[in-house]
């Protein structure tokens, strides 16, 4: 059970059980909806960004989906994000990206993904809510997906 | 049951070790293993008796030729089809839902008609018919399910009032694991003046089928999920109706004549196989059926049954499982959810204990919603499957509990 303890750390079991900034902001400038269609997961984006800082930020998993992965990445990168310049966040989603693909670890508890590396199938699911920020940052009202042509 | 002792050298993966654990393969319902004799049978073909069909100049062209109707007459004998020329080879049963709406809706289905499908059908007998009946500015009907999930007989009867040009439902559920009242639906849909598609992705592999018996329209079958290789299918159809049909592809095969700006067209099935068909599927094909029938379809029906009886009872008794589909009427199919575990979890969990599980919305997207749930958790069983893949299920799925501290 090593390798799956390191998938599961206890901060992304912990932030599945209680995933932060877990709500619809009402107050949103900027919004992204983020699918995976292997598995149905769909996460909704909501970000407030004042001049150059994301001052708000939440999400919400539709119907009971985002699985563990998923849905503790959306939350660890909400509690990363929120308060930061934009720039800033699109550095930690590059960061976050590199660890994925075999790079170094990400800065601070989104050092907690590093294990799901050795899962390939899981890699889409740790990946969802940055790309949905990502393209919320850039302003892209088409829905972000899994299964897009670009790497993801 | 089955003595899957006996079967499971039989089939080489089966051989392997998953994170050092017995594999302990459950998706059957996405494709099954293959056993020696269809490896073999491959592996003979290519070796002895490659060349190009129906172009039979040279003995070597004719022993293909004669290997891939030996598949042919193999799979019209095995589904009891109306002829041998009833059965038009395809990739499998996508292929062939795609066939008969390409031809036969295309030339019968108009602006205003109806087309119905039901609620629990995979993607692939849904989505062609949304094409269709866009194209063509046709309504397209889905049939609701029952909540113990059964295809809605009161709902099928309202949908036939709107006198459907075609009714396409699924034999068994892919997704459920229901088994559908086949001959019941079809007898129902042609009085209403409808022809019928049959789903038969997951009925071919797992029951006797008889297709006149059923006495559908059109029957649409995977090779892959029966043993058979990746790629190879069959479409199934009465003649009289493959014989009214346009074609499908154009190319050679397919034609009689051929002139600058116009062409005449082979006989069926020929008509419907335009380019160098997938000989080696045909072959797999045959070999599948042969081994199938030396252990005798009602005999791997029972056996799944038995095997999916024991799974639900045993999944049941873990606390915060919930098992979907009939209680009865079931094939091998045993879908369930566990707590707020999520099923793609569920998955990875039990996959390091060598599970194979399948874990998502199934290519049913419009049942998921009805079932409201994102996804479910699927084990699916063939004939190498036993008691102890089941108790290896069951563990995992437990441990999974212990990670994710679901309350027992």
């Amino acid at each position: 059970m090593t390798d799956l303890g390191e998938l599961y750390q206890q901060v992304i079991l912990d932030h599945n059980r209680n995933p932060r900034n877990f709500k619809r902001l009402e107050s949103a400038n900027r919004k992204a909806e983020g699918n995976n269609p292997l598995c149905g997961d769909r996460i909704h984006l909501y970000v407030h960004v004042d001049g150059d800082t994301i001052s708000d930020i939440g999400f919400q998993m539709p119907q009971g989906s985002g699985c563990a992965i998923s849905k503790a990445s959306a939350s660890l990168m909400t509690e990363a994000v929120k308060g930061k310049p934009v720039p800033d966040a699109e550095t930690l989603f590059q960061a976050f990206r590199d660890m994925l693909a075999g790079g170094a670890n990400a800065p601070g508890k989104l050092a907690a993904f590093s294990g799901v590396r050795a899962f390939p199938s899981r890699i889409k699911c740790a990946n969802l809510a940055w790309h949905a920020l990502h393209a919320a940052l850039q302003n892209n009202a088409e829905p972000v997906t899994t299964e897009s042509a670009r790497d993801f | 049951m089955l003595d899957t002792s006996r079967i499971r050298p039989e089939f080489p993966i089966l051989a392997r070790q998953e994170n050092g654990k017995r594999l302990v393969y459950l998706d059957n319902a996405a494709t099954s293993q293959k056993p020696r004799k269809v490896i073999d049978a491959l592996v003979h073909y290519y070796s002895f008796h490659n060349a190009n069909v129906h172009r039979g100049a040279y003995a070597l062209a004719v022993e293909a030729t004669d290997a891939y109707e030996a598949g042919r007459t193999a799979v019209a004998r095995f589904v009891n089809a109306w002829a041998r020329e009833g059965v038009v080879f395809t990739r499998g049963t996508t292929e062939s839902i795609n066939l008969v709406a390409g031809s036969w809706g295309r030339a019968n289905v108009g602006r205003g008609d109806t087309v119905v499908v039901t609620a629990m059908d995979h993607h692939s007998n849904i989505v062609p018919w949304q094409i269709l009946c866009q194209e063509k500015g046709a309504t397209l009907r889905m049939v609701e399910i029952t909540k113990d999930g059964r295809i809605d007989l009161i709902d099928f009867g309202r949908a036939l009032e709107t006198n459907p040009k075609l009714v396409a439902y699924p034999y068994v559920s892919n997704s459920l694991g229901t088994v559908n009242p086949a001959a019941q639906l079809s007898k129902l849909a042609h009085a209403a003046g409808a022809v019928t598609v049959v789903d038969g992705a997951q009925s071919s592999p797992h029951l006797r089928v008889d297709v006149q018996a059923m006495d559908c329209d059109f029957y649409a079958l995977s090779g892959h999920k029966m043993l058979a290789p990746m790629g190879s299918g069959a479409l199934i159809a009465k003649p009289a109706l493959l014989e009214e049909m346009p074609p499908y592809h154009g190319g050679g095969e397919m034609i009689e004549r051929v002139w600058d700006d116009r062409s005449t067209w082979n006989r069926i099935p020929h008509k419907f196989e335009g380019g160098t068909p997938n000989v080696e599927a045909a072959v797999g094909l045959a070999a599948a059926i042969a081994y199938l029938d030396t252990l005798g379809m009602e005999q791997v029906a029972a056996h799944e049954q038995e095997l999916a009886r024991i799974a639900i009872e045993q999944l049941s008794q873990i606390e915060g499982v919930t098992v979907y589909g009939p209680r009865d009427h079931r094939a091998g199919v045993v879908p369930f959810t566990y707590g707020d575990v999520h099923p793609h979890d569920l998955a990875t969990i039990l996959d390091r204990e060598g599970v194979c599980i399948r874990a998502g919305h199934h290519c049913t997207q419009p049942l998921m919603r009805r079932l409201g749930v994102a996804a479910t958790a699927r084990a699916s069983f063939y004939i190498y499957n036993d008691v102890d893949d089941i108790d290896a299920l069951v563990t995992a799925v437990r441990k999974a509990g212990e990670l994710f501290g679901v309350p027992a």
